[in-house]
C-alpha cells in the first residue's frame, strides 16, 4: 500500500514533469522566429530530473531515518514503570504487539490497556508522517518543478546538462569495477591483518603443520602452517598442467594448422563447451568416475592410488583447463606473420618442422603467456579440489596421496556460521589474501608478456 | 675418366639414397606430429563424451521413482481429536490464527504412523508377517505429514477412505531398482528381510509403480525423508539470484563500458580501471565469495544465506565479462557510422545512444546471456556466504534464506545415503547442465537471428 503510493507519486511527478517541459519548450519552439536549442525531449528529460530530485531526497531520508523515529515513538508509548521492568527481549516483544496491534492484525493473548493505546497512538502516528513524508515529497516535487519550468528558455541548453548528467551516471558505474577491487583489498587486507594479531605472520606463511583448533574456546587456536596447503595447490596445479598443457597445445596446433575446415567447425566448439561446463560438475565427475577409475587402475599395476587425491583432482582439472590453453594458443598461433610460415615452406621444410622450428618459437612469449594465465586458473578453482583432492592438509609428496589446498582451506574455515572474531575463520582471509596476490602476480605478469608479444607482431 | 664419372655417380646415388632416407624420417615425423595433434583432438572430444555420457547414465534412472498407491482410512479412533476451529465473529485474527496453531498442533501428536501402517497392511496379503517398525521402512518418512496435510485441508475426511499417491521410501526405491546390491547378506542391507519380501510383492500386485519423478521438481530439499528431497527451493534461489545479476550487471557493465570505450577522457585514471577490470576478470571466484562475506553480511548486515547476497556477489563477478564484451563489441562498429552520424549534427551522446549501441545489441545480449550461464554454474563463492546451509522451503523473497542449484548438487553429493543420492545429484546436474545448455542455446539462436536483420 505505501510503497504504491510512493511510487505511484513518482510515476505522476515524473509524467507531469516531463510533459510540462515537453509542451512549453514545444510552445516556444513554434512561436515564430524563435530558434530554440535544445528539443523538447531534452527539455522534459531536465525538468524530471530536477523534480524527481528533491522527492527522492526526502523519501529517501525518511527510509534512512524513519524506522527509528518510530521506535522511540513506540519506546515513548510504553509507561514508565513497565519501561524500567523489560529486559531488551521483552522490549522487543511489547515493540512487535503493540506494532501488531497498530496494523489491525491482532495479537492473541490478554491486550494490556497501554498495549491497546500505544497500538492506537501507533497507527495514527503511522498515518501523519506517512502523508507528511509524501506531502513533503510531492510539495519539494512540485516547487522544484515550478520553479524549473521558469526557467525554461529559447537559449536553455538543456540537452547539454542533460547529457552531462548522462556522462556522471556512466563515470559512476565503470567506478563499481573499482569500488570491487577496493573492496576486495580493504576486506581481505584488514581481516588478514586482525588475523595476524592471533597469529605470527612468520608461523602462518613458513609454518608446516596445518591443523586449526576449530572449536572455539580457550586460547589455543592450533597452528596455521600455510606451507602444506601451498605444496599442495601447486602439486594439484602441475598434474593439471601436465595433461592441459600438451592435449591443449596440440590440439590448438592441430586444429589450426592441419584441421579440414569442417573438422575445425565442429571441434572447436565441442572443446570449448568444456569451458562452460560448472565447475561443481568437473567435481561430481572426478568424485564419481575418474577417481574409482585412476584407483583400480593403479591396483592393477600394484600402485596404491587413492580415490580422492592429487592426482585425481589434478587430472580432471587438467581436463578443464584444455580448451582454456587451446584457444588462447589457437590465438596467438594464428598472430605469427604468414611471411615466417611461407619462409620456412620456401626453405623445403615440412608443415610440422615449420610448426615446431619456426612458429612455435615466434609464439613461445605467447604461449607462456597463455600458460600463465592457465596455472592462475588452476590455483584458484575450488569445486574439484573441495569434492575431489582428499582434503588432508599434510605436507608430502606423493600425488596419489589426499591433499588439501588453499581454496579447500578457506572453504573449510568460512562455511560455519561463526561470525569473524576468531583465528579459526579469520585464517579465510589471510588465505584469499595469498591466494589473491599469487593469482594477480600471475595475471599480471601473463597480461604483460602477452601484450609486448602482440606488440612486437603488430 | 670412366672412373671418375662411376664416382661422381656413385657419390650422387649415395647423396640421393641419404637426401631420401632423411626425406623419409622427416615424413615419418610429420606424420608422428600430426597423429599426435590428432590423438589430442580425440582426447579432448572423448572427454568432453565421457563426462556427458557418465552424468546422463547416473542421471537418467533417479528420474523416475518407485511410488505407492495406498487406499488411506481416516480411521476415527486413531484420529481422535476435536472439530477444526471455526472463525467466530468478534474474534481478532491473530486469536483465529492461535486457535487453528493450537488444533493443527494437537493433530500433529496424534500417530499418523498408524493410519500409513494400517493400510500397507491392508495392501499386504493377509497373514503377512512384518513388524511395524519393518512395514513403515517401506513407506517414504514424510508419508505421515501428507496424509495429515490432506486432513487438515479437508477435516471431513474423518471415517472415509480415499486412495492416496504417496513416495516409496528411499531405501525401498534402491532395492526395487537395484541400486543395492540384492545377493547381500542382512546385515547390509538397509531393509530386513520381510520388507524386502513384502516390496517385491507390492511391486507384483501394483501398490509400488514407478513413475516420473515429479518430487524432483516440485518439492524442497529435504533430509529426514529423502525421497522427497527436490530442487524447487534451489530452483527458486537460482532464479531470485539470476533476476538480480540481469538487473544489475547488464545496465551496470554496458553503461562503463560505454564510458570506458566512447567518452572516458585518455588518462591515467581511465587506464588504471581498464587495467583493473581485467584484473577482476581473472581473479578467483573465491575471492568474490570472501568480498562478500566480509563486506555484504559482516559490514552491512544482510542477510546470511540469502539470494540477494549471492546475486550481488555474482553481480560483481559477471561484471567484468559483460564490459569486455561490450567494448569489443563497441570497438567493432564501423566508423563510418559514427562519422555520418556526427556529420548530420548529432552529438557524441546522441551517436553513441542512438546509432552505435542498436548496432552492437546482439553482442551485448549473447554476452549478457553467457555471463548469466556462467553465473548460473559457480558455487565456490556461495558457499563462503553462507548458502550451505540445509533449507527445506522455497524462498518467498530474495531476502530468505535460500540455496542454489549447485550448491544443492554440492549438498546432495554428501549425502550419506549415497546409493540413492548419487543418482539423484546426477540428476540435478543434468537439470543443471539443461538449462545452462538452453541459455546457451539460446544466445546463439538470438545472435545469428539478430546479426542478420542488421
Amino acid at each position: 500500500m505505501d510503497s504504491l503510493v510512493v511510487a505511484g507519486l513518482l510515476i505522476v511527478l515524473l509524467g507531469l514533469s516531463y510533459q510540462t517541459g515537453w509542451s512549453r519548450s514545444r510552445a516556444l519552439a513554434t512561436t515564430a522566429g524563435v530558434k530554440i536549442h535544445s528539443r523538447p525531449q531534452y527539455h522534459g528529460a531536465l525538468l524530471a530530473i530536477w523534480t524527481l530530485v528533491p522527492a527522492l531526497i526526502i523519501l529517501g531520508a525518511w527510509a534512512w531515518v524513519g524506522p527509528g523515529i518510530t521506535h522511540d515513538f513506540i519506546v515513548s508509548q510504553i509507561p514508565a514503570d513497565t519501561l524500567a521492568n523489560l529486559d531488551q527481549v521483552g522490549l522487543n516483544t511489547t515493540i512487535s504487539r503493540i506494532s501488531a496491534i497498530a496494523s489491525g492484525y491482532g495479537v492473541a493473548g490478554e491486550i494490556q490497556p497501554f498495549e491497546q493505546a500505544g497500538g492506537n497512538a501507533l497507527r495514527s502516528f503511522q498515518l501523519i508522517s506517512f502523508l507528511l513524508v509524501i506531502g513533503a515529497a510531492a510539495l519539494a516535487g512540485g516547487a522544484a518543478l515550478f520553479y524549473a519550468r521558469g526557467r525554461i528558455s529559447a537559449r536553455l541548453r538543456a540537452r547539454n546538462t542533460v547529457e552531462r548528467i548522462i556522462n556522471l551516471v556512466l563515470l559512476a558505474c565503470s567506478a563499481v569495477a573499482i569500488l570491487t577491487t577496493v573492496g576486495i583489498v580493504a576486506s581481505l587486507v584488514t581481516e588478514a591483518f586482525r588475523f595476524f594479531t592471533f597469529i605470527n605472520p612468520l608461523h602462518f606463511f613458513f609454518g608446516t603443520v596445518w591443523a586449526p583448533n576449530n572449536a572455539p574456546t580457550g586460547s589455543n587456536y592450533g597452528s596455521y602452517g600455510l606451507l602444506p596447503l601451498l605444496a599442495g595447490t601447486l602439486m594439484i596445479t602441475a598434474i593439471a598442467m601436465l595433461v592441459a598443457v600438451p592435449v591443449g597445445l596440440m590440439a590448438a596446433i592441430y586444429l589450426s594448422q592441419y584441421a579440414h575446415r569442417r573438422l575445425r567447425a565442429v571441434a572447436k566448439p565441442i572443446i570449448e563447451i568444456l569451458a562452460g561446463i560448472p565447475t561443481i560438475v568437473f567435481g561430481f565427475f572426478a568424485l564419481v568416475t575418474v577417481g574409482p577409475f585412476l584407483r583400480d587402475t593403479g591396483r592393477l599395476v600394484g600402485l596404491s592410488i587413492n580415490a580422492t587425491s592429487a592426482l585425481t583432482a589434478g587430472v580432471v582439472m587438467g581436463i578443464m583447463i584444455i580448451p582454456f590453453v587451446s584457444s588462447l594458443s589457437d590465438d596467438i598461433l594464428n598472430q605469427v606473420p604468414r611471411s615466417l610460415r611461407d619462409g620456412a615452406y620456401g626453405l623445403g621444410a615440412t608443415k610440422s618442422e615449420t610448426i615446431r622450428n619456426v612458429m612455435l618459437p615466434a609464439a613461445l612469449p605467447g604461449i607462456v603467456g597463455a600458460f600463465l594465465l592457465a596455472v592462475s586458473r588452476a590455483i584458484g578453482e575450488t569445486m574439484i579440489v573441495v569434492l575431489a583432492a582428499g582434503n588432508s592438509p599434510v605436507l608430502r609428496g606423493n600425488p596419489f596421496e589426499p591433499v588439501a589446498t588453499i581454496t579447500v582451506s578457506i572453504v573449510n574455515q568460512l562455511t560455519g556460521d561463526t561470525d569473524f572474531t576468531g583465528p579459526q575463520s579469520l585464517v579465510g582471509f589471510a588465505l584469499g589474501l595469498t591466494l589473491f596476490v599469487i593469482t594477480l602476480c600471475l595475471n599480471v605478469f601473463a597480461l604483460f608478456i602477452v601484450r609486448r608479444f602482440r606488440e612486437q607482431y603488430e | 675418366m670412366t672412373d671418375t664419372l662411376s664416382t661422381t655417380r656413385s657419390a650422387s646415388q649415395e647423396r640421393t639414397k641419404a637426401i631420401r632416407a632423411g626425406l623419409r624420417r622427416r615424413h615419418m615425423s610429420e606424420a608422428i606430429f600430426k597423429g599426435l595433434g590428432l590423438a589430442a583432438i580425440i582426447l579432448a572430444l572423448g572427454f568432453v563424451a565421457l563426462l556427458f555420457v557418465d552424468v546422463v547414465r547416473r542421471g537418467l534412472p533417479a528420474f523416475t521413482q518407485s511410488n505407492l498407491h495406498l487406499a488411506v482410512t481416516y480411521d476415527p479412533e486413531i484420529i481422535d481429536i476435536e472439530p477444526a476451529p471455526v472463525m467466530v465473529p468478534g474474534q481478532s485474527e491473530a486469536d483465529f490464527r492461535a486457535a487453528n496453531l493450537k488444533w493443527q498442533r494437537d493433530l500433529a501428536m496424534l500417530n499418523w504412523n498408524k493410519v500409513i501402517e494400517a493400510s500397507l497392511r491392508a495392501a499386504a496379503p493377509a497373514g503377512f508377517e512384518i513388524e511395524s517398525r519393518e512395514i513403515l521402512s517401506i513407506a517414504e518418512t514424510n508419508a505421515r505429514h501428507e496424509v495429515r496435510a490432506m486432513f487438515v485441508d479437508d477435516p471431513g475426511l474423518l471415517g472415509q477412505t480415499v486412495e492416496v499417491d504417496l513416495l516409496a521410501s528411499a531405501n525401498a526405491d534402491n532395492w526395487i531398482k537395484g541400486n543395492i546390491d540384492r545377493s547381500l547378506g542382512d546385515a547390509q542391507q538397509q531393509l530386513s528381510a520381510p520388507a524386502r519380501q513384502l516390496i517385491d510383492i507390492f511391486v507384483e500386485n501394483g501398490t509400488i509403480s514407478t513413475g516420473f519423478a515429479w518430487a524432483i521438481f516440485t518439492n524442497v530439499d529435504s533430509r529426514a525423508a529423502p525421497a522427497s528431497a527436490g530442487l524447487l527451493g534451489a530452483l527458486v534461489g537460482t532464479l531470485y539470484m539470476m533476476l538480480i545479476v540481469i538487473v544489475l550487471a547488464v545496465p551496470i557493465g554496458v553503461a562503463s563500458a560505454i564510458y570506458l570505450e566512447e567518452f572516458a577522457p585518455k588518462s591515467r585514471l581511465t587506464d588504471f580501471i581498464e587495467v583493473n577490470i581485467n584484473n577482476l576478470a581473472a581473479v578467483p571466484s573465491i575471492v568474490f565469495g570472501l568480498l562478500g562475506a566480509a563486506v555484504f553480511i559482516n559490514y552491512l548486515h544482510l542477510p546470511i544465506s540469502a539470494p540477494i547476497v549471492g546475486g550481488l556477489v555474482l553481480t560483481l563477478m559477471t561484471l567484468p565479462t559483460i564490459i569486455i564484451a561490450t567494448r569489443g563489441a563497441l570497438l567493432g562498429v564501423s566508423p563510418a557510422l559514427r562519422q555520418a552520424a556526427l556529420g548530420m549534427g548529432a552529438s557524441k551522446t546522441q551517436m553513441v545512444f542512438h546509432h552505435v549501441l542498436p548496432v552492437t545489441f546482439p553482442s551485448i545480449l549473447t554476452a549478457t546471456i553467457l555471463g548469466v550461464a556462467h553465473a548460473l554454474g559457480e558455487t565456490a563463492p556461495l558457499l563462503l556466504i553462507g548458502m550451505k546451509a540445509f533449507v527445506a522451503q522455497v524462498p518467498a523473497t530474495p531476502f530468505d534464506q535460500a540455496t542454489a542449484l549447485p550448491v544443492q548438487i554440492y549438498l546432495w553429493q554428501g549425502n550419506e545415503n549415497r546409493n540413492f543420492f548419487e543418482p539423484r545429484t546426477a540428476a540435478a546436474i543434468i537439470v543443471l547442465l539443461a538449462v545452462m545448455i538452453c541459455l546457451n542455446g539460446i544466445a546463439i539462436y538470438l545472435r545469428s537471428r539478430l546479426e542478420k536483420r542488421a
